[in-house]
């Protein structure tokens, strides 16, 4: 690893370790930096202090039972992990394009709720690390809303793991499509409400505009992607450029800019806020019109039989029996399934060799590519633009060291 | 005519003064230091509702017993000196942050000297011809507290913390300067009890002698919010960039002594600049007869009040300014129209004709 060396009697300049403990540096990630009183003319990002081994125990386990892993990856964005994991799967079980509509549209309506509460997560800490304490509180409040439908669905608030091979695990209770739409009416409100806070605060376009530039051949040289690369000029969206799920029916439009500044990529992510809000709107009429359609594949090969059949059938029991103690069995191959996460570019890549469990899994993480540029937009701002570079990027340490 | 105790009259008048002075300098102390406490609470209350939560609410009635609790917590918390620190530095920079913040409150004049019961009765400590040289002259020496803080603790980023403490404190004191001598120059007195004076006798407090009195004020509050360290200007602490900046390696008592410098501060940046540009007591006159004149003081604390409020909106709403941004606001922005408007306050002072001008001498 590179290090620094603290070379503050010949040339004046001190080293100063940011992190890995520090409010501003999004969980455990450390930079090294050499500062001239407050300039900061080199970076050394350094990462790796959350290593989980997510990739490794996943190939130690069935293809059903690693999806509770993928949920801990990104874990301000789990539906989204869930679904490239699944959809990886899918393809590797060739069902990628049976999945039931119903369970489509609520994986749509899902990811977009998560890429909501997630964006609000970014849009209170980036705040607060400017100094602006209350939108961080105002954020925290809707992002409440969101788990509280998490919870409806699944009983659990943010590791819901509530998609399945081939569709979900059940189907949403009843109030779901009640509670989505109490906060689709609220949510554009509110999302103006945080803008009057900020956007045209003169300190705060004072610190984020120009601040942190990533111009749009460095973005595609470094593999950026979702709202960084967006906000670079690069008009990109796995949702519109691959779309998966049923994207390409709803409509929606791609918040991209020009600036590549920090105050860029908040534009971008405010208005894909609003999108989000307009996605969700269409899916849950979707949903409605769907009532009580299947939503979950019927494959024998990776579906659990119905319950009253394994108490009634010999051979349904051995069924279930083989479902839960091998798992499911691809044949071998290898798959790629990509997702826009809240953070960009979220993809799983499974290989099989056959067997129950897959040879290998890797997960890619956006943050971690997005991260990367880092050293270079800071390198001669000032210790306040540090700050600010790193909320706007939005990372995540989970997803960067996995 | 002999008094007690063999001393004569003059004797005792003195001896009584001195007591007098004293138990008021016990009050304002310990008035202060309760503010404080409740000033902490007041915060964390409003701030909550600014930000659609409750803040304390379960010690005592309304939460009204937290600031005790919290005191209680700090004192007994235990107190670490990192081992690289100046021991002694580390341990006088606390209470050289803290003990210029509670003396500069002894020339705050809170209301008109009055009579109770005969005897002749001041809301003030001390009248000096030169209190506003007094406070500012105190107020730089706490500066020293910051600094040393920073420097002792041997931490990077306290000395961070520090250097930027001082810069800016430096910075702003030019402009806040600069400002309060508009008002000094309209009052031709550095005396803050006649400063007032004036303004209660033309019924006008200077903030409303446009557009000079009004600009000055604005520079002067705006310094006063950079001189307390305070969001949006709480470079030295930016908890986002610095940890805790200057009082990083500090805890316990020793923290909580900057914590009182910092809130007393703030009450002394509201009371001179109500003394200067607010009038005071004002619209109380100050020959009011005796019970109205007593409306005084309550005045004076209300208008404290409104700047202690006025503290905690902004923090609820501002982001922080970026450190060159900050240095460039207070040496390229504040100072030269501090210094602008002076000179033409001087100016119309000088060359207006006696008489007509309300306030000149």
């Amino acid at each position: 690893m590179v290090m620094l060396e603290d070379t503050r009697t010949e040339s004046g300049r001190m080293v100063l370790n940011m992190g890995p403990q520090h409010p501003s540096t999004h969980g455990v990630l450390r930079l090294m930096l050499e500062l001239e009183g407050e300039n900061v003319t080199q970076c050394i990002p350094d990462m790796g202090y959350l290593h989980t081994g997510i990739e490794k125990m996943s190939e130690a386990r069935n293809y059903h039972q690693a999806l509770v892993l993928t949920d801990r990856i990104d874990y301000l964005a789990p539906i989204t992990n869930n679904l490239s994991y699944i959809m990886a799967c899918e393809k590797l079980f060739d069902v990628g394009d049976k999945v039931p509509e119903r369970a489509q549209v609520v994986r749509v309506i899902l990811s977009e709720l998560t890429r909501i509460a997630s964006h609000l997560i970014w849009l209170g800490t980036h705040a607060l690390d400017l100094g602006a304490m209350t939108v961080f509180m105002y954020c925290w409040r809707e992002r409440e809303q969101v788990l509280d439908i998490m919870e409806n669905i699944s009983g659990v608030r943010m590791m819901t793991s509530f998609m399945r091979i081939g569709g979900l695990v059940a189907d949403v209770p009843d109030d779901f499509a009640g509670l989505v739409v109490d906060f689709v009416r609220v949510m554009p409100r509110k999302i103006d409400e945080y803008e009057t806070l900020l956007s045209r605060n003169p300190i705060f376009i004072d610190r984020t505009r120009g601040v942190g530039v990533i111009t749009r051949d460095g973005a595609l040289e470094y593999g950026f992607s979702g709202s960084c690369l967006r906000a670079s000029g690069v008009e990109f969206d796995v949702r519109v450029n691959l779309p998966y799920c049923g994207y390409e029916t709803y409509d929606f439009d791609v918040a991209w800019s020009k600036e590549g500044d920090v105050y860029a990529r908040y534009m971008v992510r405010m208005r894909e806020m609003r999108e989000s809000v307009r996605i969700i709107d269409q899916g849950t009429k979707r949903l409605l019109a769907l009532k009580g359609a299947a939503i979950r594949l019927d494959d024998p090969r990776i579906t659990f039989p119905k319950r009253e059949k394994i108490h009634s059938s010999m051979e349904s029991l051995i069924h279930h029996f083989k479902l839960v103690s091998e798992g499911p069995v691809p044949l071998p191959g290898e798959a790629y399934a990509a997702v826009e996460s809240p953070r960009g570019e979220q993809a799983t890549y499974i290989m099989s060799d056959g067997s129950n469990m897959p040879h290998r899994v890797r997960f890619r993480g956006p943050s971690f590519y997005n991260l990367q540029v880092l050293q270079h937009t800071i390198s001669g701002g000032l210790i306040a633009d540090v700050v600010a570079c790193i909320g706007s990027i939005d990372i995540v340490l989970g997803e960067i060291d996995r | 005519m002999d008094g007690l105790f063999g001393l004569d009259v003059a004797t005792w008048d003195i001896i009584l003064a001195v007591i007098t002075a004293l138990i008021k300098a016990f009050v304002i102390v310990n008035g202060l230091l309760l503010a404080f406490a409740y000033m902490t609470l007041t915060e964390r209350k409003v701030l909550g509702r600014m930000q659609a939560r409750f803040g304390p609410n379960r010690v005592g009635p309304f939460g009204l017993l937290q600031p005790i609790a919290d005191g209680i917590k700090l004192a007994f918390k235990e107190d670490v000196t990192p081992r690289q620190a100046n021991f002694w530095v580390h341990m006088l920079a606390p209470m050289m942050a803290l003990i210029p913040a509670l003396i500069i409150f002894a020339v705050i004049p809170l209301g008109p000297e009055m009579r109770i019961l005969g005897q002749p009765w001041t809301w003030y400590v001390a009248k000096i011809n030169v209190g506003y040289l007094y406070a500012t002259a105190i107020a730089s020496v706490g500066v020293y507290g910051l600094v040393l803080a920073g420097w002792a603790s041997n931490s990077k980023y306290a000395l961070l913390g520090g250097l930027r403490a001082s810069a800016q404190v430096i910075s702003y004191e030019l402009a806040q300067g600069l400002a309060a001598m508009t008002a000094l120059v309209l009052a031709g007195s550095l005396n803050l009890y006649e400063i007032v004076n004036q303004q209660v006798s033309s019924g006008l407090p200077y903030a409303l002698y446009l557009p000079f009195g009004l600009i000055a004020f604005v520079i002067y509050v705006i310094a006063g919010v950079a001189e307390t360290n305070r969001s949006p200007f709480d470079m030295a602490e930016a908890e986002g960039e610095l940890g805790a900046g200057f009082h990083t390696e500090y805890s316990g008592f020793k923290w909580s002594m900057f914590f009182m410098a910092e809130y007393v501060n703030m009450i002394n940046i509201s009371a001179l600049a109500t003394v200067l540009f607010l009038g005071g007591w004002w619209p109380i006159p100050t020959d009011a007869p005796g019970l109205i004149q007593g409306l005084g003081p309550i005045v004076f604390l209300i208008k404290i009040g409104a700047f202690m409020f006025m503290f905690i909106w902004l923090r609820a709403t501002f982001p922080r300014l970026r450190f060159d941004r900050l240095m460039a606001l207070g040496w390229k922005v504040l100072l030269p129209i501090a210094l602008v408007n002076l000179l033409l306050t001087s100016a119309v002072v000088a060359l207006w004709p006696l008489g007509v001008w309300p306030f000149a001498q």
